[in-house]
């Protein structure tokens, strides 16, 4: 089927298979592979992605049902090559270790600070608590959303 | 709430924290102003590859792409024990996209793995559900699942056994009936003595006894496992893998297919986490290997988060028979353990769990006499491997929590029994272990303070609360379990005057790199963001043993300074002519060498090293170094200094037990380890965080629970891995012991955290309701039931001894 996008910014027009998921359209089709996958089943949050400002598991989402909204994924959230706060405060905070939770975290992030902008630990917590890391116990990654934050209000 | 970190030594949340420490340090410690000395070494720096994560430019093996890349797919068996009388692939074959099927019956494979008894595809039997045998390469993933589904396997299945101690009976079905070397499913003993046990028995005014359960767990990396392997048409075999044993990665590979290991490089992606469920080869390795042989063409393996769990390295259950023993003044006199280790099908790395586990059982605190009996154990389920702590865990549980019991017996405070047996600087333990550098004491007494242990332990009850106490030991110098346990390092400086570090080391996401890069920042005068870290394919990068064992930043740490050091003498000789001044008047700071005396007389290091490099005979300045630390391999009887350095460390949990649901809620977790130096403190928090996270998983939820052999979930849903809800945030203490041979007195720590937590918990859960819990993870209907009995149902269960102790392989 055809189907007409936007993913960060740009808007494509692609033949694709009905059943394609939005998570093997950006990785596969786009090439944008900085979405990471680790479970396939919602349950790791790491293909987490924007769909018109919204958080939503890329990896369950069918490509025909964003069709025509605004996609934006990891890729897009930088401006032009300077990292934003949410990514700045993840490098300053040790937020990232392997990384490969790294980029749904900050799609999580960005989804959260556009809904509340000074945000408590705990409903930080809850906000990530679909997405998993392995490597660092959350507390730094808590530390980089506060400070995002923080600078953004 | 406080930020989670303390700088050097002691936490902030510990008022008057200097003095802790101050009059009872140990006379190597580094007055803390001497930090400020340091140019690198103790700041907070950001990770090196921060920047490419955040905006997800990281490449991780998924995100390789290649010409004619095919996709592969494994066939596992659906029987946990089950004899392989016929595999027609004929179907498979015809299937329009299919450009390779293979299986035992078309493909030269040896036995691999520490006893030589797998191979990467079955050929008479398979030994647990997930077990390999056939595997297809096709040019999409949809068409290799239609293969799979379309290869036909004749299995006569046969009694299975799961449980280790039927496993060890005489009448249990024989697992490895190849292995004449072995009684039954008795793969390995591990066996040791020091002084006598007995003897201490009747001179100990108290023993405790009990047993004490682990499960099977698994490391759960977000990243599962993802292998690309490619031919060049010469021959010369490329794999990319997250593998963290890469040398002996590329030799094992050719010694099981058949390959020249001259021709093979292994490049390691970035790593999307391991905790050791990636450190060495494995039967998905050697099958991409072999697809991509048998179609010509690359080939990428990438296993599902089902197969991660099913078909890849678990943590083994291991099952403690303890007995602890102390005279009335609480002096510890002898540990005696009966273990099962319950390994699963094969014998990777992980049988040899044991080797740490032992460290604890004869090493924490000062024991005179201990005895250990461990039989490792065939069954039929997904087998052990060298998941980050190694056995500590489950030994920690068994040895801690007697701790406790112990003091309770005597009537005395936990933390002064643990005190007064604490292991110090200058030990040699009866296993032969050098302890060198040891802030077990101050580690034991920051988290007493800090967590009002005095004033609470055993007055919460009334409230459901408890605190409880761990610590451990682990090594922290590397380990040698191989003929050398070093690591090479390359030091060059181009005409730009860029550093390249070229280290044998790799990077999982634990901080490595950015560790590397300023020791050799430090050791040369130049600032971090001046050192590039090149660390990923083994045609560039010296050997090293790889990542495990705690051991990267000791020993490649080592390697990078000498190396750095070395090179930055050679550019103080040339600096040394250009200033005319002799080399041992000058100095380099911020990357400029500066006559000490008169610091306007001064010159850049890049050009140094240009003016060393553009003239006639001139040179390009490089330096090599290989670093294997002063250990010994341990003798048969497993004694010998195994690490060149130890790490300490201890925990204080405090628990809120529901007693009508049985939910255990960790309210706080105070912890202090001695990392010897922080080289990067950010860092060496991030890793105490993530793993006393695991720990807290292992502790209260993470299990894979198994039913006839087979996983019954295998998904991240039901596992039970810590989401963001459900870890407090831990307080880290670094107490900094300065090693004598550690970098810049650094010791390892990424395994460390998480070994004392499930103790610790169990502890504090004991505090909380006065019922021991002897097993874990410590889930809710387990804890009710326990509440509600008044006692842990846990079984006492041992192991006859084997008739031929010489039976099994020894460790
Ligand atoms: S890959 Fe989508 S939630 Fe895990
Ligand atoms: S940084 Fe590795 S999973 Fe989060």
């Amino acid at each position: 089927m055809r189907i007409e996008i936007v993913v960060n910014g740009d808007r494509y027009v692609k033949e694709v298979m009905a059943d394609l998921s939005l998570l093997d359209f950006l990785r596969e089709v786009l090439g944008l592979t900085g979405t990471k996958w680790g479970c396939l089943t919602g349950d790791c949050g790491a293909c987490t992605v924007l769909v018109d400002g919204e958080p939503v598991v890329s990896c369950l989402q069918l490509l025909r049902q964003v069709e025509g909204r605004d996609v934006t994924t990891i890729e897009g959230v930088e401006h032009s090559g300077e990292l934003d706060e949410v990514q700045a405060a993840f490098v300053a905070n040790g937020g990232a270790q392997c990384g490969f939770c790294t980029p749904g975290m900050i799609m999580s992030t960005e989804a959260l600070l556009r809904a509340n902008r000074s945000p408590s630990e705990s409903q930080i917590r809850e906000a990530l608590s679909g997405n998993l890391c392995r490597c660092t116990g959350y507390s730094k990654i808590i530390d980089a959303v506060l400070q995002a934050a923080a600078e953004r209000a | 709430m406080a930020p989670s970190c303390c700088q050097v030594r002691v936490g902030p949340d510990l008022n008057g924290a200097a003095e802790v420490g101050s009059d009872r340090w140990d006379g190597r410690a580094m007055p803390a102003s001497q930090v400020d000395e340091f140019q690198v070494i103790g700041k907070r720096v950001a990770k090196l590859d921060a920047p490419a994560k955040v905006t997800g430019r990281t490449v991780y093996a998924d995100d390789l792409s290649m010409a004619g890349l095919l996709e592969g797919a494994i066939l596992r068996s659906p029987h946990a024990h089950a004899r392989i009388r016929s595999i027609d692939v004929s179907a498979a074959e015809q299937l329009p996209g299919v450009r390779a099927v293979i299986y035992a019956g078309n493909v030269t494979q040896r036995p691999f793995g520490y006893s030589h008894d797998n191979l990467p595809l079955k050929r008479d039997k398979v030994r647990f559900i997930g077990d390999e045998v056939a595997a297809v390469a096709a040019i999409d993933e949809e068409t290799a699942k239609a293969a799979l589904s379309m290869i036909k396997v004749d299995y006569e299945v046969l009694p299975a056994v799961f449980d280790p101690f039927e496993a060890l009976e005489e009448t249990a079905p024989v697992i490895h009936d190849e292995r004449p070397d072995i009684v039954g499913n008795l793969s390995m003993r591990w066996d040791y003595d020091a002084g006598d046990v007995d003897e201490a028995a009747t001179r100990a005014a108290v023993v405790v006894e009990g047993d004490y359960s682990s499960p099977q767990a698994a490391p759960v990396p977000i990243e599962t496992h993802v292998i690309v392997a490619s031919f060049d048409p010469d021959g010369h075999l490329t794999v990319w893998s997250p593998v963290h044993m890469v040398f002996m990665y590329r030799k094992e590979l050719a010694d099981c297919l058949g390959l020249d290991w001259r021709h093979i490089t292994v490049i390691q992606p970035s790593v999307g986490g391991s905790f050791g469920g990636k450190i060495d080869i494995d039967s998905h390795d050697f099958i991409t290997v072999l697809l991509a042989r048998h179609s010509g063409r690359p080939v990428r393996l990438a296993l599902s988060r089902e197969e991660e769990f099913t078909g890849t390295r678990t943590r083994q259950p291991i099952h403690f028979h303890l007995r602890t023993g102390a005279d009335a003044e609480g002096n510890l006199l002898f540990r005696d353990a009966e273990v099962v280790s319950d390994n699963g099908a094969y014998n990777a790395w992980g049988s040899h769990a044991m080797l740490v586990a032992m460290n604890t059982v004869t090493s924490m605190y000062r024991v005179p006499n201990s005895r250990v009996r461990c039989s490792v154990a065939y069954t039929n389920k997904n087998y052990g491997g060298s998941v980050r702590g190694f056995g500590n865990p489950q030994a920690t549980f068994a040895v801690e929590q007697q701790m406790e019991e112990l003091a309770d017996a005597l009537g005395m405070d936990p933390m002064d029994l643990r005190l007064r047996n604490a292991n110090q600087s200058g030990d040699v333990t009866p296993q032969g272990l050098e302890i060198t550098s040891c802030g077990l004491s101050d580690c034991l007494r920051i988290v007493r303070e800090q967590s009002g242990w005095d004033q609470r332990r055993g007055t919460m009850r009334g409230r459901h609360r408890g605190l409880g106490a761990a610590a451990f030991i682990h090594v922290g110098g590397g380990a040698r379990i191989y003929a050398s346990d070093g690591c090479g390092a390359v030091v060059k400086v181009d005409d730009s005057g860029e550093v390249t570090l070229i280290t044998g080391a790799s990077e999982l996401g634990q901080g490595s790199e950015t560790v590397l890069a300023m020791i050799v920042a430090e050791e040369m005068g130049i600032p971090i963001d001046s050192v590039r870290v090149v660390n990923s394919n083994t045609d560039v990068k010296p050997w090293d043993v790889g990542v495990h064992a705690s051991r990267t930043t000791f020993v490649a740490g080592n390697a990078a300074r000498m190396a750095a050091a070395a090179a930055r003498d050679k550019l103080l000789e040339t600096a040394s002519e250009l200033l005319e001044t002799p080399a041992g008047e000058l100095r380099v700071r911020d990357g400029v060498v500066e006559v000490a005396a008169d610091p306007s007389r001064r010159i850049e290091l890049g050009r140094v090293a240009r003016r060393r490099l553009l003239r006639e005979g001139g040179g390009v300045v490089m330096a090599t170094a290989f670093y294997d630390p002063p250990t010994h391999n341990q003798d048969k009887d497993y004694r010998g200094n195994i690490s060149a350095a130890y790490g300490f460390g201890a925990h204080v949990a405090e628990v809120e037990v529901d007693p009508g649901t049985g939910m255990v809620r960790l309210i706080n977790l105070w912890t202090a380890h001695d990392v010897g130096r922080a080289i990067n403190p950010m860092s060496c928090e991030g890793q105490i965080e993530g793993g006393a996270a695991m720990g807290i998983g292992l502790a209260l939820s993470e299990e894979l629970v198994i039913f006839d052999g087979e996983i019954v979930a295998p998904n991240l849903h039901d596992y039970g891995m810590p989401t963001a809800v459900d870890v407090p945030r831990t307080v880290v203490n670094l107490v900094e012991t300065v090693d004598p041979l550690g970098p810049f007195g650094a010791k390892g720590v990424g395994e460390a955290a998480l070994i004392p937590v499930p103790a610790a918990v169990a502890n504090a859960v004991a505090d909380a309701t006065g019922v021991r819990p002897r097993e874990y993870p410590m889930r809710p209907w387990k804890v009710k039931a326990w509440i509600d009995a008044g006692e842990s149902s846990h079984a006492s269960r041992r192991a006859a001894e084997p008739a031929d102790k010489g039976g099994g392989d020894n460790g």
